[in-house]
Parts: structure tokens; sequence; C-alpha cells
């Protein structure tokens, strides 16, 4: 039982930053440079909605409480999200936008290929599927990343800007807490601070060729994704995103 | 449908003179008469070409910009399924806005143009979208009724006498009414749920039901393109008749929802074998048209918005391939 509620934990934590992360992504909506652009970036808030819905989905039935993917995301305070930080960040401009994609994208593609190896096979299929997802998803923000990185003065300035503003919030994804050690020594989730090395070459090559500069390591911001402390950010997003169902709490169904 | 054929203007266009003229434009006709489809390279009327220009740019911008009310309430989508299906409807109306554009350029125009147009305040499109979506029962009632208005007449579209057009709407038309059908759900729901929920779904109906009337366009007595684009099969069936068969249609489904249409003047006249139905409120219609209904600024505003400040990445993106394309010629 102890292990469900550990499990149940490890997976709000995963349907927590595709939700939210698809949710940002989803403001994006009436606002991207392009027609082509908002189509993208809506196919992309799609796939990390549903892959929202299948990690809580899943975790509400470990809990065994009777809460479902809708009770977990509507009806949950700031207090009990666990998503990392960065994906609460505002939008911002499009560089900033797209760069917050691509480093949790390269993230996601390194922990989704790992966890297809999980002891746990329910989540091993999500991941699955979502790792074909995320492997579009990196792609296309990374193009994005090179094409500003690489085009005109302006852009460049405003890549290496967004990289600078993001980096203190990539720290959290990669620090294991004693949660993240549980589920490794269970065979249930990866040694995140492996999945570093894979990350590190991507986003790496990704700067060089678009002639941007790693940004310095310095200190990391954490406390999202074990709920210690979020932002300011998150409670403007649930309050948003959960108004109908707080509003109306005698509705059964929509 | 989506475009209203509103704007009268298609600049003047010279009429056939010489003999040889005068049999060209009778054997296009009698192309249209025989049911052939015309394809980007055959000869056009000059006319027809604008006509379809106009109609089809029209039909593009209203699904671009018909994208903004429904994109109001992604956020706010009550459950994630909601949340899932309305971005996925919000995607293909995206799509179908691309598809358009790409068949208005094989008459010969660029979609920057188009745009352009779009955001200068000179291309119209179709009104309904001039209006605000205020709760989450006005993303049902855009899916039942603008997007059932909008099946009503794309139907007939699907046998337009411009190949690419018809081609695009046949494709339009599937999804079309999986966004229908997903509206009416909510509705629905909606119409079944608690009392709250219930006075939400009418109170947007009652909201709703006068624009989607008026999307078919102005009545036959004042619609000023009517017999020409029906002589080019560009159009098969007149404004009032779609508005009727729409009626007919949507009055038993607001009656399986128990859902009151505002109208005290809509009854069964069974000699017509039609709805009778209140006059629609011409008035109304005509001042969003030109740029008075509750919307029309915030709408162009923000389209305009986006253009704008996505400026420096499009221009990043240009400049990025034509290094690119340097690098590849130097190697």
């Amino acid at each position: 039982m102890a292990e469900d509620r550990a499990r149940f934990e490890y997976l709000l934590r995963l349907g927590d930053n595709s939700l939210i992360l698809g949710h940002r992504l989803s403001e994006m909506l009436g606002n991207a440079p392009a027609l082509e652009e908002e189509m993208a970036l809506v196919n992309v808030a799609l796939d990390l909605i549903g892959q929202a819905r299948l990690f809580l989905g899943y975790a509400g039935e470990l809990e065994g409480a009777g809460r479902d993917e809708d009770a977990l995301a509507y009806r949950r305070d700031v207090l009990d999200y666990r998503c990392a930080l960065i994906v609460e960040l505002p939008n911002g401009d499009f560089a900033h936008a797209i760069g917050r994609l691509f480093l949790i994208s390269a993230f996601d593609f390194e922990l989704y290929g790992a966890l297809r190896e999980s002891a746990d096979r329910r989540l091993a299929a999500i991941a699955e599927k979502s790792l074909k997802e995320v492997t579009y998803h990196l792609r296309h923000a990374g193009e994005w990343v090179i094409r500003l990185g690489d085009g005109t003065e302006e852009s460049h300035r405003r890549m290496q800007k967004a990289l600078e503003d993001l980096w203190m919030y990539t720290g959290e994804l990669f620090t294991p807490d004693a949660l993240d050690e549980a589920m490794r020594e269970a065979g249930i989730a990866p040694d995140l601070a492996r999945l570093r090395e894979g990350w590190d070459r991507r986003v790496d090559a990704v700067l060089r060729e678009a002639t941007l500069t790693r940004p310095a390591e310095g200190w990391m911001q954490s406390g999202g994704k074990d709920g210690r402390m979020h932002t300011e950010h998150l409670g403007y997003i649930l309050a948003e995103m959960q108004f109908l169902q707080r509003a109306y709490p005698d509705a059964r169904a929509w | 449908m989506y475009t209203q054929g509103l704007d009268g203007k298609i600049g003047p266009v010279r009429e056939a003179e010489t003999a040889e003229e005068k049999e060209r434009e009778a054997r296009f006709q009698a192309r249209i008469d025989a049911e052939e489809r015309i394809e980007p390279n055959d000869w056009m009327p000059e006319g027809y070409r604008r006509t379809l220009i106009r109609q089809i740019s029209q039909h593009a911008h209203s699904e671009i910009v018909g994208m903004l009310p429904e994109g109001n309430w992604v956020t706010r989508a009550p459950t994630l399924r909601r949340k899932a299906i309305l971005l996925a409807k919000i995607q293909d109306e995206a799509g179908h806005g691309l598809y358009l554009y790409s068949a208005c350029e094989t008459l010969g125009v660029e979609r920057a143009e188009l745009v352009e147009q779009l955001l200068a305040g000179k291309a119209k499109y179709s009104s309904i979208f001039n209006y605000p979506t205020l709760t989450w029962a006005d993303v049902g009632m855009i899916g039942w009724l603008v997007d059932g208005a909008a099946i009503m007449n794309q139907v007939p579209l699907q046998r337009c006498s411009y190949g690419p057009y018809a081609r695009a709407m046949v494709r339009i038309c599937k999804e079309e009414s999986f966004h229908q059908r997903q509206g009416y759900e909510i509705v629905m729901t909606l119409a079944q749920g608690t009392p709250e929920q219930r006075r939400m779904a009418q109170e947007s109906l009652d909201r709703w039901w006068w624009p989607a009337l008026m999307m078919f366009g102005p009545p036959d007595s004042d619609s000023v393109h009517t017999a020409q684009s029906m002589k080019w099969k560009i159009k098969r069936v007149t404004n009032d008749e779609l508005r009727q068969k729409f009626v007919d249609v949507t009055v038993p489904q607001a009656e399986r929802l128990g859902l009151r249409i505002p109208d005290p003047q809509l009854r069964w006249n069974p000699e017509r074998g039609h709805y009778d139905f209140g006059p629609v409120p011409w008035d109304e219609f005509w001042r969003v048209i030109a740029g008075e209904g509750p919307c029309n600024r915030e709408r162009l505003e923000q389209r305009r918005r986006a253009h704008e400040e996505g400026r420096w990445v499009r221009e990043a993106a240009l400049a990025h391939a034509e290094k690119r394309r340097l690098r590849d010629r130097a190697a």
C-alpha cells in the first residue's frame, strides 16, 4: 500500500507537468506568430493534455479514493500540485515559450525513453506512447531554437535571454529527492542523474547549431515537484482552469 | 456557412465585347451547365475568378477568426476530455483555414495579401464570430448552431463548379459534422444537468439563435450575388432556402433538449411543410457587418497583435532559411 501511495505521488508529478505545460501552450492560441505555428502549438498542447489524462487517470486508480482525472486536475489546490516550477512560468515572448518547450521536451524525451523499461508496465505503456509525441515536440521546438538563435540579431538576443531566464529552472528536473530515489529502487523510474547526460548532449548540440551560449550553471530553483514552494503563477493557472468546477460544485456532468 | 457573400465589391469587371470573347464565355457556361468541374488552369471569366476569391477568402478568414471565441474557453474547459476535444476542434479550424487559403491561391492570389486585407479591416468574415462567448454553454452553442449552419451551407458547396473549393469542402464537411455533434452533446449535458446548467444552456440559445440565422446571409431579395453565383454554380441553394432548412432541422433538436427557441412567431406550417419563423433582426446584422458588433474590434485587434508580435519571429525564420541556403551553396 505504501508503495501505491508513492507511485501515486510520482504519477502526479508526471501528470501535473503535462497538464500545466499543456495549459500554458493552449494560451498561445490566437497569439502565435504564424498560422502553421498556431496549429503546431495547439497540437502539442493536445498531446500534453492527453498525457495528463493518462497519468492522472492511473494515479487516481492507484490512490483508490475514487478520484478520477478530473477530480485530480480540478479539485486540488496549489499545495497538492506536483509540477516542476518551469512549467508554471508565463509564456513570455515566443523565444521563452518555445525555449521552455525545447528544454522540457529534451528532458521528457530522456525520461519517457527510460520509463519504457519501468517495472510498472502500465506506466511503461504510457511512456511508450508519450515518447512518440515528445520526439516530435523536441524536434519542432529544437528547430525553432536554431532558427531564432541563428536568425536575426534581435531573435538571437531574445533566444539567448530566454535561455538565461529559464536555465535556473532546469535543475529541479534532474535533482532526485526521496520519492525519486524510492521509485528508482523499486525499478519504476530511472536514475534522474543519468538522464542528464543525454539531455546535455542533445541541448548542447542544438545550442551550438543555434550559435547560442549555454548559460552558466548557477543556483537552481526547486520546490515544485515536491510541492514545497511553487511559483505565484500556479494559483492563477488553477483559478482559471478550475473555475467552472469550483463555481458549479453541484454539477455532476459537463 | 462562413461566407455570407457580403462584400459587393469585386471591382469593375470588363464585359465580354468581341464575338470571340462572347463565344469563350458561352463555352465556359456550357461546361458549367454540363456539371463539369473548373480547374485552376482552365480559362474562366474574371468575374467568376474574383467572386471565388472573395468567397473562399471570406471562408478562410472566418475559420481563423472563428478560433478566437472558442479559444476563449480552452483554458477554462470544465473537464480534461472537453479540453482535449476543444483543442482538437480548434486545430481542425486552423487546418481548414490553411486549406482554404491554398484553394484561394490556385486562383492567383497570395495568402499574405489576403491576410493583409483581413488585418486592414478590408476583408469580411462571418458576422457570427463578432459575438462574445460568455459562458461554457456558448462553446456548445457554437458547435450545435454555428457549425450546424456551416454544414448546411457547405454540403451543397461540395458540388461547387470550382474543383479545388469543392474538394476542400468534402474534407471540411466531415470534420464539421464531428464538431456539430460535440456541440450538441455539450448542450445536451447542460440541458440535462442542474438548474444552473439548464439556465446556462437556455440563456446561450437565446443569445445565439438570431445571429445563427444571420449566418446564411441577407434575404434573397437583398442578396446581390445570388443570381450570378447560382448561374455559375458557385452557389447551389439560396440564402433563404438554407435558412429555412436550418430552422426545420434545428427546432426538433431544441425540443428534444427541452430548450425554447426565442421566437414567439415560430410554428409549424403544415401547408408549407416548414416552420414559419419571425423576422430576423436584419438591422443588427448590417450593424455587425459594418463593424459594430460586440467583438469586431477585439477580434481584429487580437489578430493584428499576434501578427505584429510575431513579426520578429517570421523575420528570423526567413533570415535563417537564407543563411542555410547560402551555406548549402557554399558547401
